[in-house]
This record gives structure tokens, C-alpha cells and sequence, in this order.
């Protein structure tokens, strides 16, 4: 199996402040999804943002490789990285209602990419559009795509992002806590939809969330992140049966289940995360990091 | 939801209309003033001085508003005024304008030390006070229209280049710019094509509220006697001067003082209509 995504060591901090990431590895392999799971803080946007190379300016690459279909992305001149991406990888964002360009309307915005990556005529970009749209099952889709995005609903927009993310046949997508900003309806189609267009397609996915539940619904495999480090990498079903480090037991404690609803919930205890934190100085400290 | 809305067509709205109807009035009567105009609106005559306007005991037939106390016409003055005020104000606007918004889609956009250069600058500017930065301009440039709209630009640069900077800034946050970037597109491209046609309703806005500023000052200018030469009539000339004989002829000082609120107030409405209607959101 070819690891298609493999992030080796990556170490990213606040320029001049603290360090963020602490020497992260993960692996995702081609066709399969890996889910990246940890509380809010704990880094996991930014693993997603510097594999799509969109990291905020404020924020500094110490050291590490990105390694994307054979390419180590942090080596490449910006213009090829950027080049290699558009061709590669694609996001499903967070929130539905900022991802799209409000003063355009929708079908340009799936088409774009088409056109200007893969150099493909508009009217073959128009046909791709509207077979993705299809796919995602969105009806009317003609006048979808002459609508501005204000005039869809957020599950309707969040749709359209999906098919506007799988348009140009990427190998990877990286899904930022795709349905984090829709309400718990609308979450469940969402979360199916993706399964499904990931496997029709065969694109690997990077699911990025902090909700175990999504977690064991769509990923092979996955990764807890704690204060920037990665406690614990496991394949699927074991993970849930046997956590191994401390804080996914915690972690897993204090997520309700199905088959006991009324069981009390464990908030994570605080000298796991002391556990973790003495942990990541005494990292710092052996990586010759200045803390 | 959207087929309800697609069939409510928003009416033009009465403010677009009024400060529509009223600048258009003011821009026709600006270009063909030497035809419309009645009078020569230099043209003295001492025996029909102080003529009270034409509803008042006393008014003369073809002098509507009046006479100011050299016997000159005041409608036909205000009508060459116009012309003075609409160019400094379509000239000076659409040049601070640009200046302005460029350096602050620039700071917003690239920020690092771009954004750092050009916010001290904007910090330093405004801690001038800006009408006595504009007399000093005019003294060291020496009266007429070229150094009124230098000075207008050089003054309120700042008041664009602040509000878009941070228009430009929340915009750059979204992820649909990070989206753009991800499909491939240069940081340039993303500024020009992503996010200059969402900060357009707010440039729009500005500007016209910008041109009426740009009336204002004008008028201030003339009023302290800095504005162009004396023998091309504006309306802060007519002011400071009716203000002299406000108790003999208060019509001096009153219509053209009414005008210029008028025409300030239509450009404010016109920018406020013109941003609803750009905004695609709100369309």
C-alpha cells in the first residue's frame, strides 16, 4: 500500500513564540481515510493547512517534510507547491458560509479550478460541474449554478463544496470539521455523502474533527492529537476497543455511546494533560528546542 | 426559499431616487451653466442691489433669487458655482479614492510590513488637524481648483486606505480565499479576482460620501477666502459674502447654503442606495 500522504516530523510554532506542532507524523494511504481527532487547540487545522499550504503568515515551519504523491512539498519553490496541490489535493471547509466567494456565483466557483489547473474548456468544466452536482444530489442544478451563494442553504452550499472538491479528481482530500457548522440533521447526509463520493472516487481523505463519533462512522484509521503532539496512531476498530495512551482512554471516556446513553461521562482527568505537557518539555528540551 | 425571493424585485428605493433626481438637476445645470444661467454671474449692477427674491414685495422680474449686495444674480451665481463643487468633488473624490483604497487593499491584504509601513502612515496623517493642513497646502501652493483637489486628496487618503484595509482584512480571513489559493491561484490574482468585487459596495459607498466631503471642504476653503480666484463664483465665496449682509439680504447666504447641504446630503443617500443595491448579499 503507498502511503500517499506522509508527514514526517513536522514542527511548526508562532513566529517567535511557542511551538504549536512538535515533531508530527502521520500517514495516509491511498483510498483510505484517517481520521485526525483532538480538542480544540491541540493543532489539527494547522496539519491540514500545511499540507494544503495555506498556513496563517504568523505561523512558522521549524522543521520537517510534507510528502504528497511522492513530492516533499516544504522543498518545492512556492509556485511549484502551489501548482502541485491544485493538482493533487482539494478542501471541504469548515464553514459553508465563508467558503464560497459571496459576490460570484456558484458554478464559476466549481468550474474555476477545472479551467485554470487542468486547462480544460469552460464548456467541458460546465459539463464536469454538472455531473458532480449530480453526484451530490442537488436538485435543479441549472439554476444552482447561476445562484449566488447566499441564496443556497448552508447543507445546499456545504454540497455544492463537496462536488466543487472532487471536481478535478484530486488523489486527497483534506475534510476540516466539514460538519461541525451545519445543525445535526443535515450532519448525518453530510457525513454519508462524503463516504460515498470518497469511495466512487478513490480519493483518500484526511477527516479532520474532534467528534469520535464521526470518527468511528467514516475512518480506516487515525491519529489523536494532543497539545500538538500525537499521542496515539491506530487502526480502526481497535482504537475504540483498546485504547493504548492515557489521554485517548480519557478521551474515549468522556464520549457518550449508543448502547449505554444514560452513562455518566469522565471529564479528562488533568494529570493526563500535565502528563502530556511535561512530555512535550521534556521533547523540546532533547529536540534542542529553546522553551 | 429562493423562489419566493426571486420574484420580489426590490423598487429602486425613494433615496436613490431623490439624490438621483437632485445631483442629476445639479450636473445638468453645472455643464450648460453659461445657457441656463440668466444672468452673468459677474456682471454688477449697482442699482439692483439687495433685490429680495421673486415671492417678496419688491423683486424684480428675471432676478428669481435675488441680488447680492454688488446687484449680481444669485441663481445664476449658484449655477456657475456648481460647476466648481461637482468638479472638486467627481475629481478629488475618485482621486482620493483610488490612492486611498489601493494602499488599503494592499495593507490588508499582503499585511507584514506593507500593512505596518502604511498604518504608521495613516496613524502620523491623522494626528494632523486637516483643515489647517489643507490652508497650509493652498499657501504654499498658491490658490486655484488643481491645488483645492491636491489638497482634498493629500487630507482624506486616510479615511479610505483605514476602512478598506480592514474590509480587505476580514474578507482575506474567509476560507473562500483559501480555497482560491488551494485551486492554484497567485496571491495577486486572488486580491484582484477573489476579493476587490466583495469590498466593491464599501468603496462605492465611501466614494460617494467622499464627494460630498469633497463639497465641503471646498466650500470651507472659499469661505476662509483659499479657494480658486475670486471672479469664478463657488458656493463658499457666496457664503462668506452673504454673511456679511445677512440682515439686509439673508437670500445671499441662505439659498446657497441650502444648495450645498442639499447636494452634501444627496451624495451620502446616493452612496447608501448604491451599496444596498451592490451588495450581494443584501440584493
Amino acid at each position: 500500500m503507498t502511503q500517499f500522504l506522509d508527514i514526517r516530523n513536522l514542527t511548526l510554532r508562532l513566529r517567535g513564540g511557542p511551538i504549536i506542532l512538535w515533531s508530527v507524523s502521520l500517514r495516509v494511504t491511498s483510498g483510505m481515510v484517517h481520521g485526525l481527532v483532538g480538542e480544540s487547540g491541540a493543532g489539527k487545522s494547522m496539519i491540514g493547512k500545511a499540507v494544503l499550504g495555506t498556513l496563517p503568515r504568523a505561523i512558522e515551519v521549524m522543521g520537517g517534510e510534507v510528502w504528497l504523491d511522492g513530492v516533499d512539498l516544504l522543498a518545492l519553490p512556492p509556485r511549484d507547491r502551489r501548482r502541485r496541490i491544485g493538482e493533487t489535493a482539494a478542501l471541504i471547509p469548515q464553514d459553508p458560509l465563508t467558503a464560497l466567494n459571496p459576490s460570484k456565483r456558484v458554478g464559476p466557483q466549481i468550474t474555476r479550478r477545472l479551467i485554470d489547473i487542468l486547462g480544460w474548456s469552460k464548456s467541458e468544466a460546465d459539463q464536469r460541474a454538472r455531473t458532480l452536482l449530480d453526484e451530490v444530489r442537488i436538485p435543479d442544478i441549472p439554476r444552482v449554478m447561476r445562484s449566488y451563494p447566499h441564496e443556497l442553504s448552508g447543507g445546499m452550499r456545504q454540497r455544492v463544496l463537496i462536488a466543487s472538491a472532487f471536481a478535478a479528481e484530486p488523489k486527497l482530500i483534506v475534510a476540516d470539521e466539514p460538519t461541525t457548522a451545519l445543525d445535526v440533521t443535515v450532519q448525518k447526509q453530510i457525513l454519508r455523502l462524503i463516504s460515498e463520493m470518497r469511495i466512487r472516487h478513490g480519493t483518500a481523505l484526511l477527516f479532520v474533527t474532534h467528534d469520535l463519533g464521526v470518527v468511528s462512522k467514516v475512518c480506516n484509521s487515525l491519529s489523536v492529537l494532543y497539545a500538538g503532539r500525537v499521542v496515539e496512531e491506530a487502526q480502526m476498530p481497535r482504537f475504540f476497543m483498546r485504547p493504548i495512551h492515557p489521554y485517548s482512554r480519557a478521551l474515549l471516556a468522556a464520549t457518550p455511546t449508543y448502547l449505554d446513553p444514560d452513562g455518566s461521562l469522565q471529564p479528562v482527568p488533568a494529570n493526563v494533560i500535565e502528563d502530556v505537557e511535561n512530555e512535550n518539555h521534556h521533547h523540546a528540551l532533547r529536540a534542542g528546542y529553546d522553551v | 426559499m429562493r423562489d419566493a425571493r426571486a420574484h420580489i424585485r426590490r423598487p429602486l428605493g425613494a433615496r436613490l431616487w431623490l439624490s438621483g433626481t437632485w445631483l442629476s438637476i445639479l450636473a445638468l445645470a453645472a455643464v450648460f451653466a453659461p445657457w441656463v444661467a440668466p444672468h452673468d454671474p459677474l456682471a454688477q449692477d449697482l442699482f439692483l442691489g439687495r433685490l429680495p427674491p421673486f415671492w417678496m414685495d419688491g423683486a424684480e422680474p428675471g432676478y428669481w433669487l435675488g441680488t447680492d449686495s454688488l446687484g449680481r444674480d444669485v441663481l445664476s451665481r449658484m449655477i456657475h458655482g456648481a460647476r466648481v463643487a461637482l468638479m472638486v468633488a467627481l475629481v478629488a473624490g475618485t482621486l482620493t479614492c483610488i490612492i486611498g483604497a489601493s494602499l488599503g487593499v494592499l495593507a490588508g491584504f499582503y499585511r507584514g510590513w506593507s500593512d505596518r509601513i502604511i498604518s504608521r502612515l495613516v496613524d502620523i496623517w491623522m494626528a494632523f488637524p486637516p483643515v489647517l493642513f489643507a490652508i497650509l497646502l493652498i499657501a504654499v501652493m498658491g490658490p486655484g481648483l488643481v491645488s483645492i483637489i491636491l489638497a482634498i486628496v493629500v487630507i482624506d487618503w486616510t479615511r479610505f486606505a483605514r476602512v478598506i484595509r480592514a474590509e480587505t482584512l476580514s474578507q482575506g480571513a474567509m476560507d473562500y480565499v483559501a480555497s482560491a489559493q488551494i485551486a492554484g491561484r497567485t496571491r495577486f490574482n486572488t486580491m484582484i479576482a477573489e476579493i476587490l468585487p466583495n469590498i466593491l459596495p464599501t468603496v462605492v459607498a465611501l466614494l460617494t460620501l467622499e464627494m460630498g466631503i469633497a463639497v465641503i471642504v471646498e466650500a470651507i476653503l472659499s469661505f476662509v477666502n483659499l479657494s480658486i480666484s475670486t471672479d469664478s463664483p463657488t458656493w463658499g465665496g457666496m457664503i462668506a459674502e452673504g454673511r456679511t449682509s445677512v440682515h439686509q439680504a439673508w437670500w445671499v447666504l441662505v439659498f446657497p447654503l441650502f444648495t450645498l447641504f442639499l447636494t452634501v446630503l444627496s451624495f451620502s443617500q446616493l452612496g447608501e442606495g448604491l451599496k444596498d443595491r451592490f451588495d450581494p448579499v443584501l440584493r
